[in-house]
């Protein structure tokens, strides 16, 4: 019986699977756009690395930027200690209200009123940071000066609450508000999709053990969607990390390190720095900024790769398998 | 521990559409008690009105009065938590917590509403429940691995001790065995006849011969068509109705002239 077939197999050539037009376009299509993905961010890096150079290795007493003694390290520690500040902050507080925003919509709402809010959810997240940035400068920042005054005089104690108070309320945690408000829709939404995805019979499996309706949720839906939610506010932390116009209305900054929330010196962030200094730059000048542009760079990187280790290390337990 | 259930005059609609009409039926304790019929003829939403699980789906309700030793399910201010407390479920498919271990899947149930235990305590359990449920020489030297790296019978079982850990007295299972292979099927028919000498079983499935080889009693339903309710044709001793039905329906279906 393997004879006749092995005679066939040595007389006609071995038939290649037939390529149909289509697949070809098709596959040639997400080729050419993963490639355009991977070509843009090696272009981009490398603007960044070339452009850099001079800043490190010039002489620092030839640009100006920097006070005198100042090289680029301590020219950029303050940004990359505000930038982060900031966006901690931030992450702090929009992570909860997003969390809860999220099981509120998908597992606690009547569906109408869900549909609604939803909507309402990611309107916000169309609004120009622009705007954002002109209510934390002219609403919000007023608004919470009284109430920061209050907090140096009664909690002064606390090294965050440190006196002095700002009298104009634009400090580092009017920002992180601000910062938090920017970043609330995209955690709440993608949050929304995951909680949303846990599987029904998880689901009843919870609610037949006679599990109440947040144990249910405890139980699983928030495990399911763990992965989810980091990666939601690792999104949202890059959007922090990145946001000039807002930080820049908003924050009246000195290039200091300081935890202190309250006071009138705050350090700045790398993108309101550049956004603040660009139009008036010149020469080295330029490729100081653009090396904090690099170090941005850089950090978001390992934001990334630091919430991939997260995601990755309870892999088997993630349901996947 | 376990108990009798009366259900009496019960109607289940999905908002104003009526999926079973007019179900009575006792169900004596430590018996098992099997729910046969073709697809769509309501016997797993009446089973799930057994313990309130069908309120999760919006817009499912009852009429009628489904009585617990004498306790009304559906009686004012009876919360369905601590009816599913009492009266634990295991679905058609295996659902142990993806994102659990062995150990953690079996004691689920047992840490709801806080209620704390000793390490001691808690290991006897574990031991206890899964030999209730025939997996413990599988899987006593891996119980931190999660309960999704067991097979699909393996899973079953798993979720079979999860629901008896918390020693309700009504244990339902709905087409328990649809999704397993011929060998994890006998494993948790095995299993059934065991498990009788303590708890009221009620069963839904598909398998009449699996009716015929693990339950006291049968309830045979049957739908009249499309769009209409279910209901209940004859209820009897799973021998009686498998070889003298009174009903014609029901013996057409035992002998394979329809379903």
């Amino acid at each position: 019986m393997s004879s006749p077939a092995v005679a066939r197999t040595e007389s006609a050539p071995p038939s290649k699977p037939v390529q149909r037009l289509g697949d070809r376009i098709f596959s040639g299509s997400t080729l050419t756009a993963g490639a355009l993905i991977l070509a843009t961010l090696a272009a981009v890096a490398a603007f960044l690395v070339l452009q850099s150079v001079p800043a490190l290795t010039e002489n620092p007493e030839d640009i100006s930027i920097f006070t005198s003694g100042e090289t680029f390290w301590t020219y950029v520690w303050p940004l990359i200690f505000g930038t982060l500040w900031a966006s901690a902050l931030a992450l702090v507080m929009a992570v909860p209200v997003a969390i809860g925003i999220a099981l509120f919509i998908s597992h606690y709402a009547p569906r109408r009123l869900a549909q609604g809010l939803g909507y309402v959810v990611d309107l916000l997240a169309a609004v120009p940071s622009v705007v954002f940035g002109l209510w934390g400068a002219n609403t919000l920042a007023p608004l919470v000066q009284p109430f920061y005054l209050w907090l140096t005089e009664n909690l002064g104690w606390i090294p965050l609450f440190a006196p002095p108070a700002s009298g104009t309320g634009r400090t580092i945690l009017t920002a992180a508000v601000v910062l938090a408000v920017m970043i609330l829709p995209i955690i709440t939404a993608l949050s929304r999709e995951v909680f949303l995805q846990t599987p029904v019979l998880h689901e009843e499996a919870a609610l037949a053990l006679g599990a109440t309706r947040w144990e249910m949720i405890r139980m699983t839906v928030l495990p399911f969607g763990r992965a989810g939610v980091v990666s939601a506010a690792m999104l949202g932390l890059g959007r922090a990390l990145g946001e000039t116009m807002a930080v820049a209305m908003v924050l009246s900054s000195s290039g200091i390190i300081s935890f202190a929330l309250l006071t009138s010196s705050n350090p700045s962030t790398i993108a309101a720095n550049i956004a603040l200094s660009f139009p008036e730059a010149y020469g080295l000048n330029v490729n100081v900024l653009i090396a904090t542009g690099l170090m941005l760079f850089a950090i978001t990187l390992a934001v990334n790769a630091i919430a991939r280790y997260i995601i990755n290390r309870r892999k088997e337990f993630s349901g996947a398998n | 521990m376990s108990k009798r259930i009366e259900v009496k005059d019960l109607n289940v609609y999905y908002s104003k559409f009526l999926a079973v009409e007019d179900v009575s039926l006792t169900i004596e304790p430590r018996s098992v008690t099997a729910f046969i019929g073709p697809s769509g003829c309501g016997k797993s939403t009446f089973i799930r009105t057994l313990n309130r699980m069908h309120e999760v789906i919006p817009g499912a309700r009852v009429e009628g009065e489904v009585l617990v030793d004498g306790d009304n399910l559906y009686g004012p201010g009876v919360d369905p938590v601590l009816v599913r407390r009492n009266i634990g479920m295991v679905f058609q498919r295996p659902n142990p917590f993806p994102t659990m271990s062995i150990r953690e899947n079996v004691l689920a149930g047992v840490t709801l509403n806080n209620r704390r235990m000793p390490k001691s305590t808690a290991d006897d359990l574990v031991e206890k429940s899964l030999q209730g449920a025939n997996l413990w020489k599988e899987v006593k030297d891996r119980l931190d691995k999660p309960g999704s790296s067991l097979s699909g019978g393996q899973q079953q079982r798993l979720c079979i001790a999860r629901a008896i850990a918390v020693e309700p007295d009504v244990l339902l299972m709905d087409e328990p065995c649809s999704a397993l292979d011929p060998i994890s099927t006998l494993a948790i028919e095995d299993l059934i006849e065991e498990l009788k000498n303590e708890y009221t079983i009620v069963i839904v499935t598909h398998n009449m011969q699996q009716a015929s080889r693990v339950s006291d009693r049968t309830a045979f339903f049957n739908i009249a068509g499309t769009g209409k309710p279910g209901k209940l044709i004859e209820y009897d001793d799973t021998n009686t109705i498998f070889t003298q039905p009174s009903v014609q329906a029901t013996e057409d279906y035992v002998s394979g002239r329809f379903g």
